[in-house]
């Protein structure tokens, strides 16, 4: 006769504990299937661009002063939220509430220099096939970016609250997650909108 | 570290313990709070809030199966129609609205939905856990799944329905040559229904990896499993193609951009590749879960494991590997380059080597056992029969000059029936015949079953194998009637007979729901003697599913004993209890150690809000009410917030010491 396997009991952590809670996993799924959208976003630019006609983009090359110094602002803002989010592992709660209020800071500028550059461009979203390409990437993004704030301002909202110390902060950890991910994949959108055109 | 730890430091806090590992035998106390903790309140309340697993299981399967019921219906409508020459019962307006929503709601609003249910149902059985990862996403893409379902169905009784195919080309479905708000229907509808399939791959992958039972390794998992897990994937990655697509076609239609309008530079081809990017490897993602159903179930009546579990687990992510590969086989007509059809063209037929795997590894299981032929038994041979009618014609269709003769024909029509009822609906049925038992407690009428087998199988070949005829005599699919000196009236009459043998069997399935529901004899916990841990536990199981989360020492934990394999047995009787407020077991993704007691939410009534307000958003487009827009989403945010709000007793929240309210 065999023995039923005994379960050794161990001391294991209750809840949402880090990078085992379920929220971590299901972030990194989120991510998977957004960048996949985006993925799909830059086929189609690159797909109709390869076929097109006209001179590619049809009123010349963009300048890269604005969009490149608004990249970097991004870029900081991502490195704000990595700063505050070590900041509550280290029970500095302070410091995590500086830093995301520093990123909503950028994030902000950010988008409010986006509106500029909309603003100044010649075309429109009906204008032409590029610029139906150009509004709705760089519109997608900005979705996401306005969705990133709020999440940021929802954490920082939870940080005052008291409701992260060293040991339970995992919403700081998945929503820094999504953070970085919008900023990596505009990467990607500057990458293409702004420096293919030059190859 | 040890137990000898608590002793010292008897509740340390809420955020770490050692759990408790005992017995709960029926009437237990412990049983009897498992109970009040999970049972959900009675009443709509309850019915509107509930996150079971097993309760929105059922959901899926029941709406799914309603659906299927109304595609059904268009069809025979269709039948009727083409049964005889130059029929004038539907205009030729009426027939394109009817095919495209026969083919819309049997693929996107049947066919995975109806596998979703039973994967939701029977994963945490199956895997030995009380939930899904989620459960309150569970909810919410059930809810958002009933919502784009009505959704595209708002416009049909206005004679407005959807009317470009289930494929939806442009330019036909633009906005120079469709004018209506058909098309518009279909594409925002196709986005909502998106959101609903996104989150629940989301949620199968994610507890595929998380929820197993202790022990559990992950070459233990039941095939179910590796099905739905691959086509959950695949939806990951692909479902935002054709949302992309239609979204994009919903801007050119109303907002005026060119993504497809050939006069300004778009490219029709760009809607073909987004939507069979996406299309292909959702062709094996609506099988590869019902495959799976059969490969668990088919051994039960065997009365041996399955042959070659390995190979079937490798073969059913190697169909989804190079499933991804296979999309421009739906556009060999379009004038693409020859290098990118050869290609494409050679990995459609590669896909016949892992198909031909799982054939193979089938009928051994068959040949190698001792079958009892069960009604759900017939259902599954039936289906290996007609899967491998459905892959040749596949094999066929993949080489492309064969192809350039039989596109746009009858021949395709009946392939993809053969695939999609094949492969689908049989395994769905026989599925149903087999869990029955423990959906309900009851087992299904045996001679009703036999007989509604055969009056399907009958009906269905009769119905499908003159299509690929009809193909072969030019028959284009998609037209409305035909002139009888086409020499296509016979074929069509004994398609259209065929069809309705095919709907009196379905009928005699369903008319054996309905009275086994009241008068099936009572079935114990496991009333085939299977195998596998759904059995394990009473029909049907209760709100908890395992009152002990069991500790798996085999792939076949109730044939341990017999089958002698291993050096454990699985053991049901002791194991974690985890009695304090609902909770889980999370174990590490390969080989299922145990890492940490999940806190698993409460019932909540967000899901179905949030739900709610994202489809009256979609409304709100469709209309172009655009404050009403605004307003659905600020709703939406808030419910969202409510949702994510970290909770303590969900153990998300700081907690100083003694603090355990919330």
């Amino acid at each position: 006769m065999v023995e039923p396997v005994q379960l050794q009991s161990e001391r294991l952590p209750v809840g949402s504990a880090g990078k085992l809670s379920g929220g971590w996993w299901g972030v990194q799924t989120l991510i998977v299937t957004e960048a996949c959208l985006f993925g799909y976003l830059l086929f189609c630019y690159f797909y109709l661009a390869a076929q097109t006609e006209q001179t590619w983009p049809p009123d010349g090359l963009p300048s890269l002063l604005v969009p490149g110094a608004n990249t970097l602002i991004l870029l900081a803002s991502s490195a704000c939220v990595w700063a505050g989010e070590r900041g509550v592992h280290q029970s500095r709660t302070g410091r995590g509430i500086a830093g995301l209020t520093a990123a909503i800071v950028l994030g902000t500028a950010f988008v409010a220099i986006q509106l500029m550059e909309w603003r100044n461009k010649p075309y429109g979203m009906t204008t032409d096939l590029y610029g139906s390409l150009y509004f709705t990437i760089t519109g997608f993004h900005m979705a996401h970016v306005i969705i990133g704030l709020a999440v940021l301002l929802l954490l920082l909202v939870w940080a005052m609250l008291g409701y992260f110390d060293s040991r339970r902060y995992v919403a700081m950890t998945i929503g820094g997650a999504y953070w970085h991910f919008v900023d990596v994949v505009w990467l990607f959108v500057f990458s293409t909108l702004y420096l293919f055109p030059y190859l | 570290m040890a137990s000898a730890d608590i002793t010292e430091r008897p509740i340390d806090d809420h955020l770490a313990r050692v759990p408790e590992i005992g017995c709960a035998p029926p009437g237990s106390d412990i049983e009897v709070q498992l109970a009040r903790t999970w049972e959900s309140e009675p009443g709509w309340r309850g019915w509107l809030s509930t996150v079971d697993h097993k309760a929105i299981g059922l959901r899926y399967i029941v709406t799914a199966f309603i659906f299927l019921i109304i595609g059904g219906l268009e069809a025979l409508l269709i039948r009727i129609q083409l049964a005889r020459p130059d029929q004038t019962l539907l205009t030729p307006e009426q027939y394109n609205q009817l095919f495209t929503m026969h083919g819309v709601t049997m693929i996107f609003l049947y066919a995975l939905p109806i596998l979703s249910g039973f994967s939701n149902y029977l994963w945490p059985l199956l895997l030995g856990s009380r939930d899904m990862a989620f459960p309150r996403l569970n909810a919410f893409s059930y809810w958002i799944f009933l919502f784009a379902g009505i959704f595209m169905y708002v416009s049909f009784p206005l004679g407005q329905a959807p009317n470009g195919g289930w494929f939806n080309y442009v330019p036909f479905s633009g906005p120079t040559f469709n004018t209506g708000p058909n098309i518009d229907v279909f594409a925002l509808g196709m986005v909502l229904l998106g959101i609903s399939t996104s989150v629940g791959s989301a949620n199968f992958v994610v507890t595929l990896f998380r929820m197993r039972a202790p022990g559990m390794t992950i070459n233990r998992v039941p095939i179910l499993v590796w099905g739905t897990l691959t086509a959950s994937v695949a939806n990951l990655l692909v479902i935002p193609s054709v949302s992309l697509a239609f979204f994009l076609l919903w801007l050119d239609r109303q907002m005026g951009t060119h993504f497809f309008d050939v006069a300004n530079g778009g490219k029709p081809l760009l809607w073909q590749h987004l939507f069979w990017i996406f299309g292909h490897p959702w062709v094996y993602a609506i099988v590869l879960p019902a495959m799976g159903i059969v490969s668990d179930a088919l051994p039960t009546f065997c009365r041996r494991p399955l042959v070659g579990y390995t190979a079937m687990a490798l073969a059913t992510m190697a169909v989804m590997l190079i499933g991804f590969e296979v999309w421009i086989h739906h556009m060999f007509a379009t004038g693409l380059p020859t290098v990118a059809l050869s290609i494409f063209g050679a990995a459609s037929m590669v896909i016949s080597v892992p198909s031909s795997i799982a054939v193979f590894a089938w009928i051994a299981t068959i040949w190698l056992g001792r079958p009892v032929f069960k009604t759900p038994f017939l259902f599954f041979a039936g289906f290996v029969m007609l899967f491998v009618i459905g892959g040749l014609s596949g094999v066929m269709t993949a080489a492309v000059p064969l192809d350039w003769q039989l596109n746009e024909t009858y021949f395709i029509v009946a392939h993809l029936h053969y695939v999609l009822l094949g492969i689908n609906v049989f395994p769905v049925v026989g599925g149903i015949y087999y869990w029955f038992p423990k959906f309900t407690g009851r087992m299904m009428d045996e001679t009703l079953g036999k007989l509604s087998f055969w009056v399907m199988f009958i009906g269905f070949n009769v119905g499908f194998f003159p299509m690929h005829w009809a193909g072969l005599l030019g028959m284009p699919r998609r037209v409305y009637t035909y002139s009888s000196r086409m020499g296509w009236d016979g074929v069509n009459m004994i398609t259209s007979i065929g069809s309705f043998v095919f709907a009196i069997g379905v009928l005699i399935f369903l008319v054996n729901v309905v009275v086994s529901l009241k008068r099936g004899a009572l079935a114990g916990p496991n009333p085939w003697d299977a195998a596998t841990l759904e059995w394990a536990t009473s029909s049907p199981p209760p709100a908890y599913n395992f009152a002990v989360i069991p500790t798996v020492a085999s792939r076949h934990p109730l044939w341990e004993d017999r089958l002698d394999e291993g050096r454990g047995r699985s053991n049901f009787k002791e194991g974690l209890l985890l009695a304090e407020g609902r909770e889980a077991i999370s174990t590490s993704p390969i080989d299922a150690k145990p890492l940490a007691i999940l806190k698993m939410p409460d019932d909540t009534s967000t899901p179905f809000f949030l739900g709610l307000f994202i489809s009256l958003l979609f409304v709100g487009l469709l209309l172009h009410w655009w404050l009403f827009t605004a307003a659905t989403a600020i709703a939406g945010s808030l419910a969202l917030i409510v949702w994510l709000w970290p909770r303590k007793a969900l153990a998300q929240r700081a907690m100083p010491q003694g603090d355990n309210n919330g």
